[in-house]
């Protein structure tokens, strides 16, 4: 399976340059396990965090086709170094009777908000990395869970330095 | 060009500043240099035709299918490094057009491609003959645009053909819905296109070129093995000068041909999986081998685990993601073939490196030896025509200089083969994707771009009936190709593998019911010859050849199970070679 990886993409904001890289990955059946994608301060430049695995060799090839994208301005392993990874996750979770107490102690101690709130459930906010995500989902009774939404991780390099 | 037009919403006193869309796409093709394009109508295009009828600084070549037009236009490529041209409606147009697109894309060859699309508006509603041209060729395009607006269509061209010819080249298609080529704007075409986002790399790292020249110096067993990258680089002046001077044998990759003159003795012939026997020992025992502009392609390595198994490697390529891809390369370079070449060449001379002589020697003796094998021997009796005869006595005829281009099969293989080619630019085949149906449209390009030419277009009664239209085009535009037809009755390619890995049971790779193929050619104009007798072929040829100003169809009767030999079959070790 190899090793897992982070890679951050300047691209061109411009119409079908998502699916190009979409479209790469698919072609060459590189694995993609999250995948986002914004606009950066630089209006005519998007950023996207793409979360893959592979070995070394195949991390070579994903990093130079991501190159070879006409559209691609610049392509960064930040696995390679010391990098800040975020992750948002909404979770609805069924919240009834002595469960309230226990899901919002929970909440409290992942550091995450109870941001909307019926008399049958809790829909809470949590950042942080996928690993302390997983870490949630995975302390939570899953009978609990009524839905997931989690955006895929956004990822920055530690320091003074841009990509 | 200031002829009236019934364009809605034209401010009138613009007309004489402002172009349509469509003038725009023909003046910019006028101001890219070009001469030829190759193209079939349809609703989304007819402004840009109806522009193009109006001058005659570009000739345009009405084909009769789309697939046809790409592959002229590639071939024209092919032949003379500049940038080919074609031009497709929407819908079916385009559809058309993608085999040939893919075809060109395999092959890196620099293509513009200008397709037809609905209007603006009607994009995405499903429009009679829309289809998602962009998304269709994505993944077959070196790049492509859709232009929605006629201010960006003159830098949209630019781009276009700046994105095809340079760095690793290949086809960039333009889609253009038909309104746009209508809608009016101030032309300016812009000199110069700058794209942050895409600089290819030129001069190799001269640490890297250094070192390599190093290896050279001191292996024991070099073997240059150089591909289709010498010859769109046009490097093949730098690469003989060096191969000479290092005297180390070379061979080729099927899309390498030509790039190093076939009689020179120091050429071991074509590697890979119908390579000679003296290539792929040789890639199995040198010490070093020097890859140029080559992709170790799955046809060439056979069994990647046993690929040169005693060599270090040197990679030079315009294209990074080429190298390490599929075996892992001791020292990379990157950068255009030309450029690397010449700096090599002068770092040869001031620093006075040379072959390693004395082990070269014991080298080309174990190579001479390989070669006394005399892989490719063929017995011509007197009843049957060998296939490979026919080849070779086309060699003997033309000089090893005329424009051959082929379709796909075995009489590709035995073309690369026999036909022993002196020059670039000379050997014209589909080698990426393999597309049956290549060689005519081809030969229509190829001759077009060198009308003094020979143009030689070997194929199979499979491949040929697979664009065999085109003979109308040849006769529209008087185009003088010599088609050579081996006729073994049989998918050849096909029926090989069925004789060797299936057991002999010949699945659909015979064909019945064949035109008579001397007939067809007259029906359409042009002259038909039959050689059934050994003793027929030198004649057959030698009139084709005379016909100067004419197409001549040669259906030649072969023997109907030759196989092509060696031939290493897929997934095993170059050095497992079946022989005759
Ligand atoms: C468009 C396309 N379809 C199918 C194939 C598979 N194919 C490869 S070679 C071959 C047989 C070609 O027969 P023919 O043109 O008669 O040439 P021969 O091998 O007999 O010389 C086929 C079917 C192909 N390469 N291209």
């Amino acid at each position: 399976m190899g090793q897992s990886h982070i890679i951050s993409v300047l691209l061109e904001n411009e119409a079908g340059a998502l699916s190009r890289v979409a479209g790469l990955f698919s072609a060459r059946g590189y694995n993609i396990e999250a995948m986002t994608v914004a606009p950066t301060h630089e209006p005519s430049v998007s950023r996207m965090t793409i979360l893959t695995h592979g070995s070394a060799e195949i991390m070579e090839q994903v990093l130079k086709q991501l190159n070879k994208l006409v559209e691609v301005i610049r392509v960064q392993d930040l696995s390679d170094g010391p990098h800040i990874e975020r992750e948002l996750m909404l979770i609805k979770v069924h919240a009834v009777g002595s469960d309230r107490e226990e899901v919002k102690r929970l909440a409290d101690i992942f550091r995450g908000r109870i941001i909307d709130v019926t008399d049958r459930s809790y829909t809470i906010e949590l950042t942080g990395t996928g690993e302390k995500l997983n870490a949630f989902l995975h302390a939570l009774d899953p009978g609990m869970v009524i839905e997931v939404v989690r955006s895929g991780a956004s990822a920055i390099s530690r320091g003074a330095k841009s990509i | 060009m200031n002829a009236p037009h019934q364009n809605e919403g034209v401010i009138p006193d613009a007309l004489a500043t402002e172009l349509t869309g469509a003038e725009i796409v023909v003046r910019a093709l006028r101001d890219e240099g070009v001469e030829v394009i190759f193209g079939y109508p349809g609703g989304a295009v007819l402004y840009i035709y109806d522009e193009l009828d109006k001058q005659d600084a570009i000739q345009h070549i009405l084909v009769r299918h789309e697939q046809a037009a790409v592959h002229a236009a590639d071939a024209y490529a092919r032949a003379t490094g500049k940038v080919g041209v074609a031009l497709v409606t929407s819908g079916p147009g385009a559809t058309n057009a993608v085999t040939g697109i893919a075809t060109a894309y395999m092959d890196s060859i620099p293509l513009v491609v200008i397709s037809g699309q609905v209007p603006v508006a009607l994009i995405g509603n499903d429009a009679f003959q829309e289809v998602d041209t962009v998304g269709i060729t994505r993944p077959c395009t070196k790049h492509n645009f859709l232009v929605r607006d006629v201010r960006e269509l003159a830098q949209t061209i630019k781009k276009a053909f700046y994105l095809a010819a340079s760095g690793r080249p290949g086809p960039v298609l333009i889609d253009i819905p038909k309104d746009v080529t209508a809608k009016r704007c101030p032309y300016e075409y812009p000199e110069k296109v700058l794209l942050r986002s895409y600089k290819p790399t030129i001069r190799g790292h001269s640490g890297q070129l250094r070192k390599a020249l190093g290896l050279m110096a001191e292996a024991e067993r070099p073997l240059f093995y150089t591909g289709g990258g010498v010859i769109l680089a046009n490097a093949s002046v730098p690469l003989t000068r060096l191969v000479r001077h290092f005297g180390a044998p070379i061979t080729q990759t099927l899309m390498g041909l030509g790039g190093y003159p076939a009689n020179d003795p120091q050429f071991l012939g074509m590697l890979g999986m119908h390579g000679t026997f003296e290539a792929n020992m040789a890639v199995q025992h040198c010490d070093l081998l020097i890859a140029l502009g080559a992709r170790f392609d799955d046809r060439v390595t056979g069994n990647l685990a046993h690929f040169a198994p005693h060599a270090k490697i040197i990679h030079v390529d315009v294209d990074p993601a080429s190298i390490s891809k599929n075996v892992k390369v001791d020292v990379p370079v990157v950068g255009d073939l030309g450029s690397v070449l010449e700096e090599m060449l002068d770092w040869v001379q001031e620093s006075g490196l040379h072959g390693n002589g004395p082990a070269l020697e014991r080298w080309w003796q174990q190579i001479e030896e390989w070669r006394s094998r005399d892989c490719l021997h063929y017995e011509q009796g007197e009843s049957i025509i060998k296939p490979q005869y026919v080849i070779q006595k086309l060699h003997e005829l033309t000089g090893g200089d005329a424009i051959v281009t082929s379709d796909v099969g075995q009489h590709q293989m035995w073309a690369a083969q026999f036909y022993g080619f002196a020059k670039p630019r000379r050997w014209i085949n589909s080698g990426g994707l393999g597309t049956m149906g290549f060689g005519l449209p081809a030969a229509m390009g190829a001759q077009l771009a060198e009308p003094s030419a020979t143009v030689v277009c070997i194929t199979g009664e499979g491949s040929i009936q697979m664009n065999i239209q085109e003979l109308s085009t040849c006769q529209q535009y008087k185009l003088p190709i010599k088609v050579l037809c081996l006729n073994n009755g049989y998918l050849g390619m096909v029926r090989q593998w069925q004789e060797f890995f299936y057991e002999e049971r010949y699945a659909s790779s015979y064909m019945d019911a064949l035109p008579d193929f001397v007939k067809l050619a007259e029906a359409y104009g042009h002259v038909g010859l039959r050689a059934e007798k050994p003793s027929e072929v030198e004649p057959v040829l030698k009139e084709a050849l005379r016909l100067k100003d004419r197409l001549v169809f040669m259906d030649f009767l072969v023997d109907r199970t030759e196989n092509v030999y060696p031939m290493v079959p897929a997934g095993a070790a170059l050095s497992d070679m079946i022989l005759v």
